[in-house]
This record gives C-alpha cells, structure tokens and sequence, in this order.
C-alpha cells in the first residue's frame, strides 16, 4: 500500500476528494491470519454472511452453482480476499456451518 | 394520516445489492459499524448527503485522498454535524423553491456521529435541529466510549464498565454513573420519528433507516454498536454480542412514531444479562453482586417499557 504523499500544490481546495469509493484502491487483506473459506456445497445462500461483513468483502454474484444433489442455484456468495480483513463474523453468522476458518501460510 | 406499520425490509432478499460504501477503509477487523454504515447506505441510496461528525467512521473512512463514501460526505467538527446537517436541508429547500433544484427529487440528509459526539459534545447542536424541525435524520452510533481517541468514557458509557478514564484498581471499579438516556431525551422533544436499533436484527434496522428517511421532519435512529477494541471482545463476536444486548435486555429496539411507542423486537423469554457481560473484557473485573446489580437495573427497564406498552413485550430472565 506504498503511495507517495501529494505535496500541498496538488491538493484540491477543502481537501476535496473527487473520486467516489477510491479508498478500494487500498488493499486491507494483508491484515488478515485467518481466511473464511466458503464451502459452496453447504452454502444455503441465506446470505447472511453477505449482511454482517462490515467491509464489505463479501458479495452475492450472479453466478449459477450445482450441488452434488442436483439442486441448483442461480447466485453465489464470494469473499474477496483483497479487502477481507479476517474478522470471522460471516463464519459465526453462518447457520449451516459452511464457512471454514483457514489459517493463512505464506 | 398515520403511516401502516408495515415493514419495508423483512428477509436479506429485500436487502438491494448496490453498494455505496467501498472497501479499503481503516476501520478495525469486526468493527460493527461498517456493517451499520453499509446498511445505511444500501438504503438510502445514492441521493443522500451525508454528515458525518469526528469520530472512529469519520477518519476510518477517509484517509486523505481516499473516501470510502460513494455518495457525497463531509466531515464536520463534533459540535456541528446536526446545525451542518440543518443548513444543508435548508439550502436544499430554499434551492428547490427558486426552482434550481427539482422539487420533486429526495434528497436524503444523514448527520451521522458516535456517542461522544452526540450524547457529550453535539448535544446543543442537536437539540436545535430537533426543535427547528430540519428534515434530517440523525444517525447515533452508539460504541460507549470515546473510541477513536484510545476509549475515554462519554455519557453513553455504562456503569462498571472500564475505559481509560475510568479505571479500574482500588478506588474506582470503571464508570460510576449510568448511561444517558439519550433517545428519550431526543424523544422528548416531540420530533415525528424516534428509534432504537441494533445491527443483529438487520431488517428492524434498515425498516427503521427507512422511515426515518420517509419522515417528514427530524428523525433519530439510535444504533448499538459493539466495539472490539473497547469493549474487549474477539472481532468475530460482533454481531453474535449485538444480538445477546436485545436477547439480555439491556438494549431494547423500540421506536416512537408520531407519539405511537411500540418495541419492534419483542423478547417474550429473557436471557440473563450475565451472558453479555461475560463476553467482554470491559466488565471482567465485576463481581456476582455487581451483575446482579446490572440485572436489577434491567428489570427495571424492562418492567417500564412493559408498562408504556401495556403488556408484556419483554418477558422475564429465563435461565436457557
Ligand atoms: C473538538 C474536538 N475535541 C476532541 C477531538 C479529538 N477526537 C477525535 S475523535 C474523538 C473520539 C470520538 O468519539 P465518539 O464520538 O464516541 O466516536 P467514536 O470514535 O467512538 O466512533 C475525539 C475526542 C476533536 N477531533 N475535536
């Protein structure tokens, strides 16, 4: 996240900042230990994981899934590691148990 | 014309999938508020303005030159988010009549600050905004404690619990007053919409954002907002301990519209309020007495919501 500091000619007027949301330029996954991996076969798409993470970094894509079952799924929940800072609120919010808590090794 | 109590946000499938809060913000792993602030956003939408006072939301969101904000923010000194707030909702209206703004857009207005810049420091500027009836709603998220600076006690702090200003040795045992009551204050200014919320019950919440935002005249949505740095707690039980504040009692949703009360969460079975307690650092040099202090308080409480109600909306400790 190494940036070089604007001099004072640069700076807009009142410290105006005129890109919206450009704070995800700044990468917070490195903050993490753990990583919340979920299980797309457990995962009911109650979506509450998706409500609680206070990034946000987790989101629901359209993107279809199949279980082993048969049963079929037009969205799916992903966590994006850029920003995921490792709270493990998702993994106690999640019902049916189908998020896991990975250690991170580098 | 009394508005239906019916619910705008039921299930997470009501929940819009816009985002208008982004990533990459300092606040800590676990802090609550960013889901409270997302959530917000997500229902007020892109015509809004936000006001947001000093304070952890406040420089965790803005580390110059980044904004996490994707709808126009500005940030204010702590005494004047709400006289900011009113002056912009007054620009907007004046704008409107001269016709320089379409009338029939909405423009939401959200003056947004912690406890400390609410219930200590932006009192003043609050209360004139409530009395001079400006269409904004104000936004309290409630952390108990002057978090942002290293977690100085504030009005909102509760009795017994730690913070830096309130020691714990042989003294003092952390806060020796009680917390303010804020939304009653609020409330007793006779504004059209008053609330309590808790980011646990994400559809009360976001109903509660939404009608403060439809209400024509001031509104206030109270927010409990456990802090994991503050209260001491591991960042994933945020939500988990928002929840048990509702379940023990101690944090009721209620809201007050149009002087009709009514609690939005019911809790027909109480858990006792050692179980909150427990979990966080905060209150971990309590003793047995000092609970049962606690708990006293909150049947108290409890017993005079149930009064203004009528009946039993908040039932008794069930041991479970
Ligand atoms: C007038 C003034 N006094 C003191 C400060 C220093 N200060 C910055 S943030 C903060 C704490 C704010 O506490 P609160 O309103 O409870 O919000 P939180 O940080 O808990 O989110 C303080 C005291 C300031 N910025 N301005």
């Amino acid at each position: 996240m190494s940036k070089a500091l604007l001099g004072w000619r640069e700076l807009k007027p009142g410290g105006i900042i005129e890109e919206p949301g450009n704070s995800s330029k700044r990468l917070t996954g490195d903050w993490r230990t753990f990583k919340p991996v979920i299980n797309q076969d457990k995962c009911t798409r109650c979506l509450r994981c998706w409500i609680v993470c206070p990034e946000p970094a987790i989101s629901v894509v359209d993107k279809q899934y199949s279980w082993p079952n048969g049963r079929s799924w037009k969205f799916t929940v992903e966590v994006n590691y850029d920003y995921c800072k490792g709270c493990g609120m998702c993994v106690e919010e999640c019902e049916p148990k189908a998020i896991d808590w990975v250690e991170e090794v580098k | 014309m009394s508005q239906m109590a019916k619910p705008f946000f039921r299930t997470v499938y009501d929940v819009p999938r816009e985002e208008y809060f982004a990533p990459g913000h300092g606040l800590c792993a676990g802090c609550t508020a960013g889901t409270i602030v997302k959530l917000l956003l997500k229902v007020a939408g892109p015509n809004t303005i936000v006001v947001n006072a000093t304070g952890c939301v406040e420089v965790s969101t803005t580390p110059y030159p980044y904004t996490s904000w994707e709808v126009p923010w500005i940030h204010v000194a702590f005494e004047n988010t709400a006289a900011v707030a009113s002056g912009i909702e007054s620009a907007i209206r004046v704008m409107k009549a001269k016709g320089r703004l379409d009338p029939s857009k909405q423009i939401n207005v959200i003056a947004l600050a912690g406890d400390g810049g609410t219930y200590d420091i932006g009192l003043q500027a609050l209360s004139g905004m409530l009395e001079r009836g400006h269409k904004v709603m104000y936004v309290l998220y409630d952390n108990e404690a002057y978090m942002n600076t290293g977690i100085q006690r504030s009005g909102s702090t509760p009795e017994f619990a730690w913070t830096t200003t309130t020691p714990v040795g042989s003294v003092l045992r952390g806060k020796v007053q009680q917390k303010k009551p804020i939304s009653d204050i609020v409330a007793a200014h006779k504004i059209p919409y008053v609330a309590t919320a808790n980011p646990g019950y994400f559809a009360d919440m976001m109903t509660k954002f939404k009608k403060g935002l439809e209400t024509n005249g001031p509104s206030f949505v109270h927010v409990i907002q456990p802090c994991t740095t503050g209260w001491k707690f591991d960042p994933r039980y945020g939500i988990v301990l928002s929840r048990l504040a509702t379940e023990t009692g101690i944090w009721i949703n209620w809201e007050l519209e149009n002087e009709q009360f009514r609690v939005t969460v019911p809790v027909p079975r109480r858990k006792p309020v050692r179980d909150y307690i427990k979990m966080q650092g905060r209150f971990s040099h309590l003793t047995d007495q000092d609970i049962e202090e606690i708990q006293k308080i909150v049947d108290q409480e409890a017993d005079r919501i149930n009064k203004m109600v009528g009946r039993t909306v908040i039932g008794p400790v069930v041991e479970q």
